[in-house]
């Protein structure tokens, strides 16, 4: 295994793959705490407040409730989410966040338990100074708590399944009609380029109706200059047209 | 080179999908079991699918599927290379009656450690006293504490007024989760290389030290040990076993004596740490509410021999679930392992 000092830790498998987590910063690790101060907060009040029925029975029975109520969702709330939810609480689930095992292996429960009553430590002596101070230190942004527990804390992005159908598939190419330059396209542009374009294409989208125009005529005019196809195979198509068939040159080779 | 991308999804996209679906179930159901065949053809689209993936890095550079696929190896790479027994479900009895006194004899040497400190500190604190009565103030910074024992044995033996009357419960409450705090930081501070619970341990030795001297010297041995003992069989021997873990992290922490790499130690104890602070609390609750309903009255509403006996059967009782339990069922494990 092995880690950088940018943000996403990069685990090697004995299979010789490798893949990439990437790790929360301190900012966003802090706006989950706050978000889950609330909900304690808020926990500590609806508990307290069913708590407080048992002072129809006594009195002290009531008090002593709410103490031992106070304290098992203060210390409570984190380990319980984080291992019902496997590493998430309110805040890091809004939040996308995520604790995992450093070494991309099951959260266990002993990890969940000690890396949140390490909070006790890295809280001191206020506002969380020294879990602070740790992770900023620290390359894989761990506080205290989870250098002991092996932990870290992880961008969790849900990724859907690619698609590339839409774009690549069922349509007319009418550079399909050179193959000796397809292959020569193919020869010329880099994987990066390639993807590129790809990317271009799959968040068209989400582009400004101008930025759209400008970005595909920049992209058709510089793979128009790596190799030439004659006029009447880029006759009538538009910038993003032309970028189209690019790909679908470069991502879907016809099998002769 | 660049992949047929549209091809190579079409073909690989059902292997993932199905991977994708026995993550899926062992994430919802942890207590889902596979068998052989079902195991082998997990392993199998594992293995598949981190192919897909040195394919998609080496032959494509698009970084959406190599994304996915980076994350569902990532999900099942956790699943295939966990060595770790998986939690099975709590049976308490059991975790209290075997698990933590089999926990807490493993680490026996950091316990007795642990003793050795707090009795450096009783020395200190009781020498303290005995030489300089007027440290008193500084070495038990606690009100309550103050005043002359021999006073406040006649005034608590004289009081026909139950001060706790209608507060047991809630004074009970609060010395449970107070204690509970103090052991939780007495083994979190084990992250500092153990030193911050040598201390803490220290410190706490010297208050124990310094009380009993004071009660002692002005003659009042009975009155300490009826007072102490119901409740301080347990409630120290509580913290000393947070200040053992402590010093187990400390241990782990600075590897003195093996040469595993520090995770490899941290994940050794961490198993163990969770059990002793968990047996820790377990402990206070008890210890919580013997102070409250019993250790606070004295004579004559509860004899002082009966209050000393109370706290030695306890003791003895501790000291049998500590030294002896689950003793055969760890013999027998190791004898089957």
């Amino acid at each position: 295994m092995n880690s950088s000092r940018v943000s996403t830790l990069v685990i090697r498998t004995p299979e010789g793959i490798a893949f990439s987590l990437p790790l929360a910063c301190p900012v966003t690790r802090c706006l989950a705490w706050v978000i889950d101060i609330g909900c304690i907060m808020g926990l500590i009040t609806i508990v307290g407040t069913f708590l407080r029925l048992a002072s129809l029975i006594s009195l002290d029975l009531g008090r002593a409730l709410v103490v031992v109520g106070y304290f098992v969702v203060q210390v409570g709330y984190g380990i319980v989410c984080e291992w019902l939810w496997r590493g998430q609480t309110v805040g890091k689930r809004l939040l996308r966040l995520r604790v995992m095992d450093a070494q991309g292996l099951h959260l266990q429960f002993s990890q969940v338990a000690l890396r949140n009553l390490l909070r006790i430590v890295d809280s001191i002596p206020a506002f969380y100074l020294v879990g602070g101070v740790f992770s900023l230190c620290n390359s894989r942004a761990q506080r205290l708590g989870d250098l002991v527990a092996n932990t870290i804390v992880v961008r969790h992005l849900k990724l859907p399944e690619p698609d590339v159908d839409q774009l690549v598939a069922g349509k007319y190419n009418s550079l399909r009609d050179y193959p000796h330059l397809e292959a020569r396209l193919r020869q010329r542009v880099s994987p990066r380029e390639a993807g590129l374009a790809l990317q271009a294409l799959l968040r068209r989208d989400q582009l400004d109706p101008q930025a759209r125009l400008d970005l595909f005529e920049q992209m058709a005019s510089h793979f128009r200059s790596l190799v030439l196809f004659p006029a009447e195979a880029c006759e009538g198509i538009t910038a993003e047209q032309y970028v189209r068939n690019v790909v679908d040159v470069l991502f879907r080779p016809q099998v002769r | 080179m660049i992949i047929d991308l549209h091809k190579f999804l079409e073909t690989e996209r059902p292997a993932w999908t199905e991977l994708e679906q026995i993550l899926g179930n062992l994430e919802d159901e942890p207590n889902w079991r596979m068998d052989l065949d079902q195991l082998k053809h997990f392993h199998y689209l594992y293995e598949r699918a981190s192919a897909d993936l040195g394919k998609i890095v080496t032959f494509a550079s698009e970084p959406e599927t190599r994304h996915y696929l980076e994350s569902l190896v990532a999900r099942a790479y956790g699943e295939i290379h966990e060595s770790r027994a998986k939690a099975r479900r709590l049976d308490l009895p059991r975790w209290f009656f075997h698990t933590f006194p089999q926990t807490f004899r493993r680490h026996v040497r950091a316990f007795w450690l642990a003793v050795a400190v707090t009795l450096a500190g009783c020395m200190f604190g009781g020498l303290a006293l005995a030489l300089d009565p007027d440290a008193k103030a500084v070495i038990m910074p606690f009100e309550h504490l103050q005043s002359n024992p021999s006073e406040r044995v006649a005034r608590e033996e004289q009081s026909t007024h139950d001060h706790l009357a209608g507060e047991r419960g809630s004074f009970s409450a609060f010395l449970m989760t107070h204690n509970t705090q103090v052991s939780v930081f007495a083994l979190a501070l084990g992250a500092t290389w153990g030193v911050g619970t040598i201390l803490l341990l220290f410190y706490n030795g010297v208050i124990l030290g310094a009380v009993a001297v004071d009660y002692i010297l002005a003659g009042q041995t009975r009155f300490l040990a009826g007072w102490l003992l119901p409740h301080g069989s347990f409630e120290i021997p509580a913290i000393l076993i947070a200040g053992q873990g402590g010093l187990i992290l400390g241990r782990a922490l600075i590897g003195w004596g093996t040469r595993a790499s520090l995770k490899t130690r941290l994940r050794a104890v961490s198993g163990d740490l969770v059990t002793l602070i968990f047996g820790v609390a377990v402990l206070l609750v008890w210890a919580g509410l013997v102070e409250s309903f019993l250790s606070q009255y004295h004579e004559p509403v509860i004899p002082y021999s009966f209050k000393i006996i109370f706290g030695l059967i306890e003791l003895a009782l501790l000291s049998l679930l500590l030294g002896k339990s689950g003793a055969s069922a760890a013999a027998e494990t190791t004898e089957a392992g």
